[in-house]
């Protein structure tokens, strides 16, 4: 029986965290070194989990399915990380960014969660200084701060276009640190492929070793996932190529519930797609919107240069609708009005699919120096990869799938259903609602990693009793063969349809059915041809290579094989929320084009349980209480 | 435009390796460098034949993964890009395209182009970071930071860890790779206080890892894709001859 | 209580390959190779040793400078006179003789240090490219440095075998006289410029290499250090190579 207890401590919203440390129990130092905990995924939330709880002590083993943990994709992240260190004096708070980020995510997140959040976050930016993070600065040698969407002060962080870079090598390199000291031990080219539960406690994992593609067991008190987003079920997205759902959708097939998988976040600023043998979205950061209006022409089907309109038959739409916040509005709403305004024929670009992002203004009031300062690697890689220069003329930008909210259900200590198994980063659901603003991603992971799971994990296991368990143990030896059935399964169908046309084709029904805006026939014909594809992959797919070396379909196919359930999940979510909230926008609920929540019916998180191939999954609540915000319709006008 | 391609096939470290013709019709001059080899591989899978394994991850040019010998140069023809970054509006119809993996002895073969860089880690981990623990930090405005220093820090720390720079050596060596974290570290004041020590340990451990020694070609300067100085190198030495003096 | 544990080990190929001298300073400092002091961390890095060739170097280049301003004495009208008084000078000096030791292994070691490395660096590449375009990526003079040094060497040898062995050890009477008759000799002073020409290349490399090595080059200084080094790849080596050409124009 599933019992979805938030563990939320008691007492008021500011104290809960403090009073929840003071409670928790903790491991002696001399005994720490009996502990061993498997961490999975070395991005933000992995590298700084797996190093914090090396220096306590514990015995670390981190795996990673790439050569170096410094290929997570955390390191691609551009824009920076939020803290209300209010150094800008433009009366920031804990509380504001509390409130902001509880907003931004349309008041779909766990209040106490949230909080901790923007109280931890403020030691984020002292740790990264002090492991030698360089931050933007000042000419007096202070931090300096920019402004991102969702919030009216400045209180994002940064290192250039590379602040995911930045603080991921700080991660990295405290990880290093301890791999060098023997605390943790570094799996290179491992992909977890299963969870090895023992009495009902998660305990272990069964991984492939990608090199020579033997399945190896692995054995411990506690298992960590870090794993991050699933945005990869959509196959055009920003995430990186190997991005994938496979440690938290195979755990979720071992009892662990899944939380939320429709609020998925469309990022406003991507590249526009170019042609169909496009492999990925690249993602402009946000942080452009400081300094770029978005416009399109006036007039439908204008196929003037950018330079030949003028000011007058511009349309700048963001600060149309929304003179208070402008070009900074949250992503979903950006996102949402862009594929409005294309959708409606004002699109430029010869697709017609995508709009200005325009920095003349900007360069004409600060220079192209300044300019450069502050986006010169971001122009860069727009130059790069679409040949034009945006100092002279306007980037030209779509949304793309960015990051996921949704993911495997955690309580307040970040533990999932299953005990022993905590989930941190993107991977979890917890703390950015229906949205998640700008900036928060680095900060989540990095708070989850360096200031949460230390401490929560060091109660589980001063809390439990565990018992001696051996590799031979059929609780993991009988994963470990269901494991080797699949692989050999997928290496014999041997059919027609390759591992990335299945990619392809649901990638297509996820975008057009499960995308910006759902409606509930879309979704539920997504459902059905959902259902079709995955019985078609599992008989018609065609995986080349061998078991015995690097092969790289084999590894895609696998991931293929979750995407496709989970995107079944996804529509089977959407479906349910009749509401539109945040990332989530259900055309048949809306007021003015904004989002219409439901907050009667749908104030709650919707956690999901396996129930087995093809079988609908059972849907659980947690209803989320709100003690210091009042539910209001979000506006930023 | 149509291509050929001759590309290194290797099954795994143990065996031998040889090159394979292939040719590429209906490139489009828009597509990446990887995106030309994704459409080259499904190919192969609807042949039935073993795909060409490449390392891979971001394709935005950050996350290092890729990286590949292009016609005798690192990630390819021009300056300041990742072999993702790399598209093929670079090449003319007709052209011969030679695709090696990055060869040193400190990076083997693990298959086709996928080569092992974990000398790397192996390298930083004996000291390419400031030993800060979690918590019990101060306020990060307690120390200020010049901010020519912190954007010369900067400047090294975009480093990708690609192995460009070993690639393109004619002694494949790493000092510019190392170079660019003692700078990086060296340069912070949080990061000062360990120079000495580091910088001795690092260039121990990047000569345990069979890396050569440099001779000053710049080569690695040339074919860096996120285009880190040679300053850095002079830096390491100065920092060296400070901690060995 | 982990299961199997497969790390990938790492690789214990170290690099045995150090200096002699390294063992036997580290034999009397009583200490390991692997243990940094002074001796054996200049002498067994691969960073201290190019900062001992560069050392090396610069101290040859400054023997330069005295050996061309002495010889811009055979410029003089005088029959020799003034060469002849600064040749004597430089064979019976008591300092000049002591520094002429210190030259004699500082050369030793920069061949030494240079073929020592050249050895260990070729190693490591065992599969070549199949293309592979340096040409592109570094200059000409530092791609030819180990050439240019090979034939400076040589050049060194039969320098060394027609002035400075004849003088010293067979007792030539005039070593103007011999400079005269050999660069007369028009095989030998063409073999002589050409070697002036290499000796260019290699200063051309060197010269700055070495103030890389030594972690002095930097945009600071990066304009007088090309002034300097011009003065090093391109005049030294034009005056020296003038000398034969004038004696052969002479004739």
């Amino acid at each position: 029986m599933i019992n979805l207890n938030s563990n939320i401590p008691e007492g008021p919203l500011e104290k809960k965290w403090t009073n929840h440390k003071f409670n928790l129990k903790l491991v002696i130092p001399a005994n720490r070194r009996k502990y061993n905990i498997i961490v999975v995924g070395t991005g933000l939330a992995g590298a700084s989990a797996a190093a914090s709880l090396a220096e306590l002590g514990y015995n670390v083993h981190s795996f990673s399915y790439h050569e170096s943990p410094r290929r997570a994709h955390s390191i691609a992240a551009q824009g920076g990380i939020n803290a209300p260190k209010n150094y800008a004096n433009d009366g920031d708070s804990i509380r504001r960014l509390f409130y902001d980020t509880i907003k931004g995510g349309d008041y779909r997140a766990r209040e106490s969660n949230v909080y901790r959040l923007a109280e931890v976050s403020g030691s984020i930016i002292d740790q990264c200084v002090a492991q030698g993070v360089p931050f933007a600065r000042d000419y007096a040698g202070y931090l300096d701060n920019r402004s991102f969407g969702g919030a009216q002060v400045s209180r994002t962080f940064y290192a250039r276009g590379q602040t995911g870079q930045q603080l991921l090598l700080g991660s990295y390199q405290a990880l290093l640190r301890q791999i060098d000291e023997k605390k943790v031990t570094f799996y290179q080219r491992r992909e977890m492929l299963d969870l090895v539960l023992h009495n009902g406690k998660a305990r272990g994992i069964i991984a492939r070793n990608l090199v020579t593609g033997k399945l190896e067991k692995y054995i411990a008190d506690a298992v960590v996932l870090a794993t991050g987003g699933y945005g990869n079920v959509y196959h055009l997205s920003t995430n990186a190529k190997a991005s994938n759902a496979t440690a938290i959708w195979r755990a979720h097939k071992r009892g662990a519930l899944f939380a939320n998988p429709c609020y998925t976040q469309i990022h406003p600023t991507c590249i526009p797609v170019s042609g169909d043998y496009q492999s990925k979205l690249t993602l402009m950061s946000e942080s452009l919107r400081n300094d770029g209006r978005i416009w399109v022409p006036k007039k439908k089907d204008d196929n003037r240069k950018p330079n030949e309109i003028p000011e007058s038959e511009r349309d700048y739409y963001l600060e149309r609708l929304y003179p208070s916040f402008g070009n900074l509005v949250p992503r979903d709403i950006a996102s949402r009005r862009a594929k409005e305004i294309c959708d409606n024929g004002f699109g430029v670009g010869t697709s017609k699919m995508s709009v200005y992002l325009d920095f003349e203004n900007a360069i004409n009031r600060l220079g192209k120096d300044a300019i450069a300062e502050k986006y010169g690697n971001l122009f860069d890689m727009y130059k790069q990869i679409t040949s034009e220069n945006p100092y002279k003329v306007p980037m030209r930008i779509y949304p793309a799938v960015h990051y996921t909210m949704g993911g495997l259900w955690v309580d307040y200590n970040l533990m999932g259903t299953i005990p022993g198994l905590f989930v941190l980063g993107e991977a979890n659901f917890s703390d950015h609602g229906a949205n998640r603003l700008g900036a928060s991603a680095l900060m989540q992971g990095l708070a989850d990693g360096y200031f949460i799971a230390p401490y929560t994990i060091s109660n589980y296991l001063a809390t439990e009793k565990f018992d001696k368990l051996s590799i031979d143990n059929t609780s993991v030896t009988k994963v470990e063969k269901e494991v080797e059935q699949t692989i050999s399964k997928l290496l014999s169908i041997n059919g027609k349809i390759t591992v990335y046309e299945f990619h392809e084709t649901l990638g297509k029904i996820m975008w057009n059915n499960v995308g910006m805006a759902r409606n509930k026939k879309g979704l539920q014909e997504a459902i059905n041809k959902i259902s079709e594809l995955r019985e078609e992959f599992w008989n018609n797919v065609k995986v080349v290579g061998r078991g015995d070396n690097i092969n790289m379909q084999l590894e895609k196919a696998q991931r293929v094989a979750d995407f496709i359930e989970l995107g079944k999940l996804i529509a089977t979510d959407a479906l349910n929320r009749e509401e539109s909230c945040g990332g989530h926008f259900r055309e048949e609920h809306q007021f003015n084009g904004e989002a219409k929540r439901d907050d009667k019916k749908f104030i709650y998180s919707a956690a999901w349980e396996y129930q087995g191939t093809n079988k609908k999954e059972k849907l659980h609540k947690e209803k989320l209480e709100f003690e210091s915000v009042s539910l209001t319709q979000r506006s930023y006008k | 435009m149509k291509l050929h391609l001759k590309i290194w096939r290797q099954v795994n470290n143990n065996s031998k390796g040889k090159f394979i013709n292939y040719d590429v019709d209906n490139v489009s001059e828009h597509m990446s460098f990887l995106e030309m080899l994704d459409v080259l591989n499904e190919k192969l899978v609807h042949k039935g034949e073993d795909t060409i394994s490449f390392d891979h991850d971001c394709r935005e040019g950050i996350c290092g993964s890729c990286g590949m010998m292009i016609n005798g140069f690192a990630h390819g023809p021009g300056a300041g890009v990742a072999t993702c970054q790399l598209h093929m509006r670079s090449f003319k119809d007709g052209d011969k395209i030679v695709i090696e993996p990055f060869r040193a002895k400190a990076f083997p073969v693990l298959k086709d182009l996928v080569v092992d860089r974990s000398a790397f880690d192996r390298i930083l981990q004996k000291g390419g970071y400031i030993s800060a623990k979690t918590g019990g930090i101060p306020d990060g405005n307690a120390i200020p930071v010049k901010k020519e220093d912190s954007e010369t820090a900067m400047d090294a720390a975009a480093c990708i860890g690609c192995g460009a720079c070993v690639a393109a050596c004619p002694n494949s060596s790493a000092m510019l790779f190392v170079s660019a974290k003692v700078s990086h570290l060296g340069l912070l004041p949080q990061g000062k206080i360990e120079n000495k020590e580091r910088v001795k340990k690092l260039v121990a451990a990047m000569d345990e890892e069979m890396f050569g020694s440099c001779t000053n070609t710049y080569a690695c300067e040339a074919e860096c894709p996120k285009e880190i100085s040679i300053t850095n190198i002079a830096r390491l030495n100065k920092y060296f001859i400070k901690a060995t003096l | 209580m982990i299961g199997e544990v497969f790390i990938s080990p790492p690789k214990n190929n170290i690099n045995t390959n150090n200096l002699v001298t390294a063992k036997i300073f580290s034999y009397f400092c009583n200490d390991k190779i692997s243990e940094m002091n002074i001796f054996n961390s200049y002498l067994t890095s691969s960073v201290g040793k190019k900062i001992l060739m560069s050392l090396t170097g610069l101290f040859l280049c400054s023997f330069l400078v005295v050996h061309v301003a002495g010889n811009l004495l055979l410029f003089k009208n005088d029959n020799g006179e003034a060469f002849e008084l600064y040749s004597q000078l430089m064979s019976t000096n008591i300092f000049i003789r002591s520094i002429e030791i210190g030259l004699f292994f500082g050369f030793a070691l920069h061949i030494y240090l240079g073929l020592h490395l050249w050895n260990q660096n070729r190693k490591l590449r065992p599969i070549g490219y199949k293309k592979y375009k340096l040409s592109e990526n570094a200059n000409f003079e530092s791609r030819i440095i180990r050439l240019t040094a090979v034939f400076v060497l040589i050049f060194l040898v039969v320098h060394l075998r027609t002035f400075w062995f004849e003088g010293r050890f067979l007792g030539a009477p005039s070593i103007f006289e011999l400079v005269k008759v050999s660069f007369q000799n028009n095989y030998y002073s063409w073999f002589y410029v050409l070697s002036m020409l290499l000796l260019s290349y290699h200063l051309k490399h060197g010269f700055q290499s070495a103030f890389q090595t030594l972690g002095l080059r930097n945009k600071k200084y990066l304009l007088i250090l090309n002034l300097v080094s011009f003065i090093f790849w391109f005049i030294i080596p034009l005056l020296f190579a003038s000398m034969p050409i004038y004696f052969l124009f002479r004739k």
